[in-house]
């Protein structure tokens, strides 16, 4: 593969998912792209990027975006944030009006596991508090990759996925085996939504959320975009909710519209939460 | 001071695969080939972790659980089952017999030092 090819390929990705890849990455090109280049009959990557600067190349180049875009999950994935969160729900529940629904949003949801850890632990705090069992809860998971989607949607995981991460005893309680694989069940599906969305583009259509889970997607975005993802996240956060960040992610230096929330790793708040209440 | 675990499997390339990760993670393993064989081993030191497979002969895994717990009770040794046998009926088997986690094989590293950190055994 030709450096004009490697650079092509990765703005290509820039673009699309904002992703960033770098020279030490090189290598991602060839393992996943590999299937896509026997299915086009094509010989090589020179020859994949002389086709996707043709003409009608769209369908293509999102395709290419879509495989090369890192897409690693597994369930109550640093533990942290569900401490965190498993608190903070029936805070929520206290604080809101009777009637109006906790909205989560699971930001690159990937296959769904965070989606269905946060499901899980909305179920437990509902069957320990039934006064909970009245209030809707809404995740939504987004990604850019709709294959991924598919998947979360079916909430179905195979033997080595519902180990990762997933306690024995909620494995039991909240999936039914379906021919060797796993199944959430209709009770933790009845509370996920899952739709393709890009981050870089038009999120406000999703609404306002009390909690964002944001987590292991910044570090593949250069440090503008990663601005202009937080930003459009704070815009869109209830002012006393919380944002999750992955472990060794920050939003210290990038962004001041949230901040991080004292004694906590990787969780935030909108600042704005903070100015209303020293009003 | 390392944690004392007892791998019992009636497979000797499991006990060698389990033993490689496990002395990875700073455990000090003894191994027992059946689940009488393990009770003759906790008679001796009471391990901090049991690594048990479920099909074994002389005495399998779920025997050896419920044997365990009616002597020793239910809070010590954390047991781990750790077994092919991953129909949903048969993991509550295990886990009414006393087991406080469960590995379906094949496993790898990741999955055993996840699921020892989940029971508390490793710290995340």
């Amino acid at each position: 593969m030709s450096n004009a090819t490697f650079q092509f390929i990765a703005g290509i990705v820039k673009q699309r998912s904002g992703g960033v890849l770098g020279p030490d990455q090189a290598y991602m090109l060839d393992t996943r792209l590999a299937p896509l280049l026997k299915r086009e009959n094509l010989a090589s990557l020179d020859a994949l990027a002389l086709k996707l600067r043709g003409p009608a190349s769209d369908k293509l180049a999102q395709e290419v975006a879509e495989l090369l875009t890192t897409n690693e999950s597994h369930f109550f994935r640093d533990g942290k944030p569900f401490d965190h969160l498993k608190e903070l729900l029936p805070a929520l529940h206290k604080a809101r009006a009777p009637g109006l629904p906790i909205r989560i949003w699971s930001a690159a949801c990937s296959t769904g596991q965070e989606a269905y850890s946060i499901a899980i632990l909305i179920a437990d705090a509902q069957d320990l508090d039934p006064s909970m069992k009245a209030r809707r809860f809404e995740i939504i998971g987004t990604d850019l990759t709709r294959a991924v989607l598919d998947r979360a949607k079916e909430g179905i995981f195979t033997q080595f996925e519902v180990q990762r991460g997933l306690p024995v005893r909620a494995l039991m309680k909240h999936f039914k085996q379906i021919e060797g694989r796993w199944q959430a069940s209709e009770r933790l599906r009845g509370f996920t939504r899952f739709e393709q969305a890009n981050l870089l583009q038009d999120v406000a259509r999703f609404g306002r959320f009390d909690v964002v889970f944001c987590r292991n997607v910044l570090i593949y975005f250069d440090l503008p975009t990663k601005a202009r993802v937080l930003n459009g996240i704070a815009a869109q956060m209830a002012p006393d909710g919380a944002l999750y960040l992955g472990a060794a992610e920050t939003a210290l230096g990038i962004t001041d519209r949230v901040e991080p929330l004292l004694g906590q790793r990787a969780v935030y708040r909108p600042v704005a939460a903070r100015m209303a209440r020293s009003a | 001071m390392s944690m004392d675990c007892l791998v019992v499997d009636d497979s000797g390339v499991v006990r060698k695969v389990a033993r490689r990760i496990l002395e990875k993670h700073g455990f000090s393993v003894r191994e027992a080939a059946d689940g009488a064989l393990a009770l003759q081993a906790v008679e001796q030191a009471m391990p901090r972790l049991v690594l048990l497979d479920r099909n074994m002969p002389v005495m399998d895994g779920i025997e050896f659980l419920k044997n365990l717990r009616a002597r020793y009770g239910s809070s010590e040794p954390t047991v781990v089952m750790c077994t092919t046998e991953a129909a949903q009926e048969r993991i509550l088997e295990g886990l009414e017999a006393g087991a406080d986690e469960y590995v379906m094989k094949p496993f790898d590293e990741a999955i055993l030092v996840d699921k020892l950190t989940m029971v508390g055994v490793l710290q995340a």
